[in-house]
């Protein structure tokens, strides 16, 4: 995997350590902590437990009960009450232990914290993070599964980031604790365990931007996440066959910054967007609408997209597999475009 | 903390004052210079007023969509929140809001809320930043019978039970959650029983059309929750003489239960009480009225010579 861009523009010591997705976001939630004591984390199983995944541990011993709130299994109530803590002075991290449990929560998102600032015109603020894990491929049936983020991305007022690297996680975790906005900030559960290079100290990267993972002048290969490794994989195979493909990882749903991916497109005339999303009303509908409106001079092909098949994912494992993107579905793609 | 003599005036003044706004809004709505929906809070002022004198300034205040009473009792200008009622930018959301979403942070008033019980697990929050603060402020969050029923209700008590949070809980049942009469919506008629579910102290049906019962079971209600001790409920009886909302055609009740119920009117009954008392004269009173109505006319008139929000002011304040 090439390193990403932003990785260079650190402002930190200049260090890098190896370190898992899963330690790069829990150095992010420490560092955050022991920097303000106005963040605290609230949600199911942060405590005690350390939580689900495991990014917690450690914490609720070090910052105490006060600051690492285990709450019941109440998902509005989770997000609600975190909403009016960031409203009267705090900065909580809210933890939802799925996107899928956050349907649960989609009314304290959307009609509390993501209109709380414009709809009484300014006057509260909503510093909020809710973090949250998504994806699937781990046989959790279909209610555990999906990654329905682009929802979650329908709404102004929000900011939607799904970070595919341990410095990504690291440095756009950071940003989005310090924003005044309310963010959903999504982790692939399957990530957790990967590795990577991660910047030491206070490294932050600005929300909103997309970052080019892997350069290429074949074709444009567009996602996030997850979706990002699958991408660079099928890079890797369309290299041996001499085929040159960039990837761009888009880290924001929302908002979506669209210009790395059009400068892309503007030398590769060829798209393919890759997401765990379902293709319909997705991301890849989303960045197919904007490099025509855009960039339709530089079209040289359709667009495709890969993505989850249209259906609730089961469980069986092979079953379940054929469902979800993969590197060869989208060399497959690539090539039907070239 | 007896109301002083002065207070006891004052309040009868604030009750008049919210009542004729709220009569004015109505015409305005019917004019087509009030859009959107519009819910009277005509019946239920003792409620909003009563909490004004119970809570000190730097507590906190919330509430659902019938946000009017409770706006102009916590002392925002009333010309202000005529303007948020005609769309202007001199509103109290810069008319982004409309009648169901006024608010003032300076007066810890956060917010009309529209979504019934959302604004519920808000409240629990609000307490939560003041207790994470040591600070001592207290959180009202005032809701309709019909919040009850909704699991934010619900999932917001549980929470406050478990971290003590200071909310006090106050439930204005104006007995229909829109047109549904309280017992054919909820399980139990006495839904201040719903507080006891989660071990919380709570206050039973008290009279919400008497100002002086509903001040001192907020003074009571207060002072165990400002005491570290967890939330408490108050259960307010209380009736609209409005529909839900304009344009509520009203075939759940009679005309009867109606006028009955304007027969227990909670500012007729304080004149009453003010008069009786010797605590004013007929004259008082009748001032009272006639700056009521005056502070009417002069906010329709701020109103309608304030300017509509600019064009640009579409797409401001999406994001800080």
């Amino acid at each position: 995997m090439s390193m990403s861009s932003a990785v260079e523009a650190d402002a930190t010591t200049g260090e890098s350590e190896m370190k898992t997705f899963r330690e790069a976001i829990s150095e992010a939630l420490w560092e955050e902590m022991e920097r303000d004591e106005k963040i605290f984390i609230m949600g199911e199983e942060v405590g005690v437990w350390g939580g689900t995944y495991a990014v917690t541990r450690g914490f609720y011993d070090h910052f105490g009960e006060k600051r690492v709130r285990d709450t019941p299994i109440s998902e509005m109530a989770i997000v609600g009450a975190a909403t009016g803590a960031a409203m009267n002075g705090l900065r909580p991290i809210a933890e939802i232990m799925t996107i899928n449990f956050a349907f649960l929560a989609l009314d304290a998102i959307v009609n509390a914290a993501a209109k709380a600032h414009y709809m009484f015109g300014g006057q509260f603020t909503v510093p909020l993070v809710i973090r949250t894990t998504t994806g699937g491929g781990r046989q959790l049936g279909a209610t555990h599964s999906h990654a329905p983020e682009p929802i979650f991305a329908h709404f102004p007022g929000l900011y939607v980031i799904a970070p595919s690297t341990p410095a990504d996680a690291k440095g756009l975790l950071k940003a989005a604790i310090r924003n005044d906005n309310p963010v959903l900030f999504v982790e692939h559960s399957t990530l957790y365990q990967t590795r990577g290079e991660v910047p030491v100290g206070d490294y932050v990267i600005p929300l909103g931007k997309s970052d080019v993972k892997r350069v290429g002048s074949d074709v444009t290969i567009v996602s996030y996440a997850k979706m990002v490794d699958i991408s660079l994989q099928a890079a890797d195979k369309l290299a041996k066959e001499g085929i040159s493909a960039e990837v761009v990882d888009l880290r924001s749903l929302r908002p979506l910054d669209t210009g790395p991916v059009l400068e892309s497109f503007k030398k590769t005339n060829r798209c393919v967007v890759v997401e765990e999303n379902w293709a319909l009303y997705g991301v890849g509908a989303e960045v197919a609408a904007r490099i025509q409106e855009e960039a339709f001079d530089w079209m040289d092909a359709p667009i495709k997209r890969v993505s989850q098949a249209d259906v609730p994912l089961p469980y069986s494992r092979d079953l379940e597999q054929s469902a979800l993107p993969n590197p060869d579905k989208v060399v497959m793609a690539v090539k039907e475009i070239l | 903390m007896a109301l002083t003599k002065e207070q006891m005036l004052e309040a009868y003044g604030l009750m008049m004052r919210i009542r004729r706004f709220e009569e004015k809004c109505a015409e305005l709505y019917a004019a087509g210079d009030i859009g959107g929906f519009l819910h009277l809070y005509i019946g239920e002022e003792a409620v909003a007023t009563a909490a004004k004198y119970a809570l000190r300034e730097d507590d906190n205040i919330i509430t659902a969509y019938r946000d009017h009473g409770v706006a102009l009792s916590r002392g925002l200008p009333m010309n202000e929140v005529m303007a948020e009622m005609l769309g202007k930018s001199t509103g109290t959301s810069k008319g982004k809001g409309g009648s169901m979403h006024l608010a003032d942070i300076n007066r810890h008033f956060w917010g009309g809320w529209a979504i019934v019980g959302g604004h519920l697990p808000l409240a629990a929050g609000i307490a939560l930043a003041d207790q994470y603060q040591d600070r001592d402020s207290v959180t009202m969050a005032l809701m309709g019978d019909g919040a009850t029923n909704i699991g934010y209700f619900h999932e917001a008590l549980n929470l406050a039970a478990v971290w003590k949070l200071p909310v006090i809980w106050v439930v204005e049942n104006n007995q229909y959650g829109m047109g549904t009469a309280v017992t054919r919506a909820s399980a139990v008629g006495d839904l201040a029983k719903k507080a006891e579910a989660y071990g919380m102290p709570c206050c039973v049906q008290v009279d919400g059309m008497d100002l002086l019962a509903m001040y001192e079971t907020f003074v009571e209600g207060i002072e165990y929750v400002r005491s570290g001790e967890g939330s408490f409920l108050v259960e307010a009886m209380t009736y609209r003489y409005r529909g839900h909302s304009m344009g509520d055609p009203e075939r759940y009740r009679p005309v009867h239960e109606v006028e009955a119920k304007k027969a227990d009117d909670p500012i007729a009954r304080w004149a009453a009480h003010l008069l009786e008392q010797g605590l004013a004269e007929k004259a008082d009173l009748e001032k009272l009225d006639e700056a009521a109505d005056q502070a009417v006319l002069d906010a329709v008139e701020f109103a309608r010579n304030s300017p509509f929000p600019e064009p640009e002011e579409l797409y401001t304040n999406v994001y800080v």
